[in-house]
């Protein structure tokens, strides 16, 4: 059992470096394609199966044998409970989605296109795992690096390696920032253990050295989940990333970021930074991310890029679930980061599709193009209605779970927040699918050259069963998300375990066996929330049929957008910016996070 | 407001924010020298009761292998990408002819001495890592001597002698054993009832070439995978610089 | 004296950070960027190495010292150790990148490069 866990992390790696090994022969090449798709599906197929052993309590594996003497750390842990199992779970699912999608895809990179997605695996997998803040920190590195490599690897296509440095150049900068934070804890504390830093800082009540280096140690993290204003490379990086990286960027590394936020808040910080500082800063960095995440996907017409963007708004609604500060609240973020990674992950996979068909990207020059294409457009459209949230599909579930933490919480007001990215992102979707796949609308004027290189070697003319499979079964499962009735009971039980300071440390500290919270489950299906589901569909609806026929468009609906386009071409103009502007928007919202938790 | 100036601006404003608030910080820090180090007072004898005389060997390979074994494949994952990032394209070329040029024809002395420190520089790059555990030093430095130690080929003769002096799909074929290495060697832990990454083998007297266990046989692991992830990278790179003509519209 | 000499070594650490970042923000060439990047990813080594640092102690290697002698912190070093490969790395990537953008687009000047923003949103 405890084998198993630890292979989560190792058996990705080793795989790598037996594929890289192997690929110097022909027939290792060929092995690239079987060998990594079966890992991927091996770890969360492991993964499920130590959800059900594990149960609701919590392993800690200490590496080396190292373990901790008279409750002090001196080896690495690995700590094992349900919420990690379930993310690893979640990114092993979207890596084999995207290597079954992309089964010979690229011959002329080899075998390291595979190796690297299998490294990214290993490396989000150990740093959800991780029990130690500078182990975590090597993991996130690793996943950084992956993550560029892969981002940039169609080298002919410039836009892809200019936004692969962008990326990397952005998130290397917070990752510094996060290992300064990493140093300064270390210096308080002495300390690298999580839970032996966290029962170190709640002996005293928090400084500003305290504060800052819970501000240095999140920014690394918020610019992996692209929140506002650190978020400027990922539309950069989506826009141009091979299609099935897209998947794991917008799908794993959000979510594993959101989770890191989480787990270091409980297990590190709680306790000692006052509350409402993070609740501050959580929920304003998420709501403002929520609307111009939104309102800048509404406003795009590059699919990838408009992807992209919802991812941000989305991530954006993510960090208010953990804002909530409650298991009830961690619970919705984690359904509703489930069912947009795998609605999310449906929709690249289709675009990809159009763009190996077409040779582009652009909604406009797609018109009507894809209506041979049944079922792609079916996935499509469907995965749009998921990413608004249609009760039942994806998101809606985690919504649901949102109402009730909301009311708990009194932050009704972020129920506006979910409408509006639910039918913006959502609406923008819809529009690009009736565009491409039905042929609806106003004939749009072309815009100039949009052509961009197919990324498979030859350009398909028909998408075989493994390229419609991956996108079918994401969605499939994002659509089980909110009809399967034990979902809730899942969630909010590892929602408890997470905000469980206490049980985690006496856990890893102490050898205690720690058995998760009760908790009274609260049902999702509710009248409110069923019916703010259908809101926010219809509004969508109404925002892609707006979108599809401007011609038509009544002259007080083109009164009203008036100031609101003015906004959002401001909002267009701040993000024509380049790398430099990138890293001083890091620093800013650097400032802002330290400045709201020293103010509070 | 101009493009430039708002650049600017936004540069200040982020710029001093930033600073104000990590004066703050160190406002809070002990001073110099007055850190207390707990973790540090159980990582020394945490390396005695091993025997591993150098300490930062022992929590690198020993207490805290497994942030090595990430950053192992933080190289690891470099060298690949490089590979796959510099790979040729069907509109550039292998410029062949010409590839004689180089220090050859610069300066005889600095011929001689790339010649004479070549074999040298292997020696001390193999003593390095061997030493890992009883002096300072181990698989990264001892790696990355023996990496750059390989290029004095370059210095003392030129390109070609280079190329045949490391054929790329070796080291490409290396750095993939080094790797897989490092976690067979902490799989080995498992097979004699260990948890991963134990350090289960005899530790020797402290001091002792063969002293500390596992940690000499990661550190040689280490070693071989930094110095072909190093000759790999300069490969590529010296591969652009050198070899690969046209490309790009540029 | 020691109030102001037990903080400077931190302080040129964050120096070393925010230099690195005003250079990153103002640089006309990537691979100045690049330079600039391993800067900033050299005052993190500055910080976690004079975190290390104790008063009358020696190298963590007991070689030619005997056990019982006072040594500084091992374990920051051996972080640092880590964190300087995972720089060489990222740094070996990037230029990587920074190649086929010259390459490709004929600059490298992020100034004369069309963000991807305007590329994509005629």
């Amino acid at each position: 059992m405890n084998t198993l866990a630890v292979m989560l992390v190792v058996a990705p790696l080793l795989a790598g470096a037996v594929i890289a090994g192997a690929s110097i022969t022909p027939l290792g090449r060929r092995l690239a394609d079987p060998l990594g798709v079966a890992v991927a599906v091996a770890v969360p197929a492991g993964a499920v199966v130590l959800i059900v052993t594990v149960g609701e309590t919590t392993r800690v594996l200490w590496q080396g044998g190292w373990e901790p003497v008279h409750g002090q750390a001196i080896g690495v842990a690995l700590v094992v409970d349900r919420p990690a199992l379930l993310i690893v779970a979640l990114v092993g699912l979207l890596t084999a989605a995207a290597l079954t999608w992309s089964w010979h895809f690229l011959a002329d990179t080899g075998a390291s296109y595979v190796v690297l997605v299998l490294l990214f695996l290993g490396a989000c997998d150990g740093f959800v795992l991780a029990g130690d803040v500078f182990d975590a920190f090597v993991w996130f590195e690793l996943m950084g690096v992956t993550a560029y490599a892969l981002t940039g690897m169609r080298v002919e296509e410039p836009r892809s390696v200019h936004g692969a440095l962008s990326f990397g150049i952005v998130n290397t900068v917070g990752a510094s920032l996060s290992l300064t934070g990493v140093a300064l804890l270390y210096a308080r504390t002495g300390e690298l253990n999580l839970a032996a830093i966290g029962a170190s800082l709640r002996t005293a009540s928090a400084d500003h050295l305290v504060l800052i280096s819970c501000a240095l140690l999140l920014t690394g993290v918020l610019v992996k989940m692209a929140l506002v204003p650190f978020h400027f490379w990922t539309a950069d990086a989506e826009a141009v990333a091979p299609t099935p990286v897209c998947v794991l960027l917008s799908g794993a590394m959000i979510t594993v970021g959101a989770f890191a936020v989480a787990r270091w808040w409980w297990v590190v910080f709680d306790g000692a930074v006052p509350e409402t500082a993070i609740r501050h800063a959580l929920l304003g960095f998420g709501a403002v991310t929520a609307v111009v995440g939104a309102l800048m996907c509404a406003t795009q017409r590059h699919l990838k890029r408009l992807l992209a963007y919802s991812t941000v708004a989305h991530s954006g609604v993510i960090s208010c679930g953990i804002g909530l500060l409650s298991g009830s609240g961690l619970a919705a973020a984690g359904l509703y980061a489930v069912g947009h990674a795998c609605s999310k992950g449906a929709l690249f996979l289709v675009a990809g599709m159009l763009l190996n068909r077409f040779e582009t990207l652009d909604e406009h020059e797609l018109y009507g193009r894809g209506r041979r294409m049944h079922l792609a457009g079916a996935i499509f459209i469907v995965a749009g209605l998921s990413l608004a949230g249609l009760p039942p599909l994806g998101t809606w579930a985690g919504k649901s779970a949102y109402s009730g933490a909301l009311a708990d919480a009194h932050a009704e007001w972020l129920e506006v927040v979910l409408v509006l990215v639910s039918a913006l992102t959502g609406g923008a979707v819809l529009r690009a699918g009736l565009r491409i796949f039905v042929g609806l609308g106003d004939v749009p004027d072309p815009g100039p050259d949009t052509h961009e290189e197919p990324e498979g070697d030859t350009p398909r003319r028909r998408d075989g069963f493994r390229v419609l499979a991956p996108p079918a079964v994401l969605l499939v499962l994002a659509a089980g998300l909110g009809l399967w009735p034990g979902v809730a009971a899942v969630a909010q039980r590892a929602g408890a375990t997470m905000t469980d300071t206490g049980g985690y440390v006496d856990a890893v500290l102490h050898n205690a066996q720690v058995t998760a919270p009760e908790v009274t489950v609260e049902p999702l299906w509710q009248a409110l929330s069923a019916g703010l589901g259908l809101l926010a569909v219809v509004l969508g609806i109404a925002f892609a049929v707006a979108g599809l026929w401007p011609s038509r468009r009544p002259r007080i609906v083109r009164a009203a957008l008036g100031p609101v386009r003015i906004m959002v071409r401001r909002l267009h103009d701040v993000h024509r910016a380049h790398v430099g502007d990138y890293v001083s928007w890091v620093l800013v919202g650097f400032t802002v996070l330290g400045a709201t938790l020293l103010h509070t | 407001m101009t493009r430039a100036r708002a650049s600017r601006l936004l540069l200040a404003v982020g710029g001093s924010g930033a600073a104000i608030l990590m004066l703050l910080a160190l406002g809070g820090l002990p001073r110099l020298g007055d850190v207390p180090h707990p973790y540090a007072e159980r990582a020394v004898p945490a390396a005695l009761s091993r025997h591993t005389a150098n300490v930062i060997s022992s929590v690198n390979f020993d207490q805290r292998a497994f942030d090595t074994m990430g950053e192992e494949f933080v190289l690891f994952a470099a060298a690949v990408a490089a590979v796959l990032l510099l790979r040729r394209f069907h509109d550039e070329e292998e410029d062949a002819h010409d590839l004689q040029y180089g220090p050859r024809d610069v300066w005889s002395a600095a011929n001689l001495a790339g010649f004479a420190l070549l074999a040298p520089t292997m020696m001390v790059g193999l003593y390095v890592v061997a030493h890992g555990a009883v002096s300072p030093g181990g698989g990264f430095q001892g790696g990355a001597v023996l990496a750059t130690g390989l290029h004095l080929a370059y210095l003392a003769g030129d390109y070609v002698v280079l190329q045949r002096l490391r054929p790329v799909a070796v080291f490409d074929a290396a750095e993939a054993v080094g790797a897989a290495g490092f976690v067979l060697l902490g799989i080995s832990a498992l097979f004699v009832g260990d948890p991963f990454l134990t350090n289960w083998l005899p530790t020797g007297t402290l001091g002792a070439l063969a002293s500390a266990g596992m940690v000499e046989l990661f550190n040689v692991a280490v070693g071989m995978e930094v110095a072909s992830a190093l000759v790999l990278l300069l490969a590529k790179f010296l591969e652009q610089a050198l070899v690969v003509r046209g490309g790009g519209d540029a | 004296m020691h109030e102001v000499l037990g903080v400077l070594p931190y302080a040129v650490a964050a120096w070393i950070l925010l230099v690195g970042c005003y250079g990153i923000a103002t640089s006309r060439s990537f691979i100045h960027v690049v330079v600039c990047l391993s800067l900033v990813q050299s005052s993190t080594y500055l910080m976690l190495l004079m975190v290390g640092w104790s008063h009358h102690a020696t190298a963590p290697v007991f070689a030619d010292v005997k056990p019982g002698v006072p040594v500084v912190d091992p374990v920051v070093q051996a972080l640092t150790l880590t964190d300087i490969v995972v720089g060489g790395a990222v740094t070996a990537l990037l230029l990587a990148l920074t190649i086929q953008l010259a390459k490709r687009q004929g600059s490298i000047d992020p100034d004369r490069i069309r963000s991807l923003e305007e590329e994509l949103e005629e």
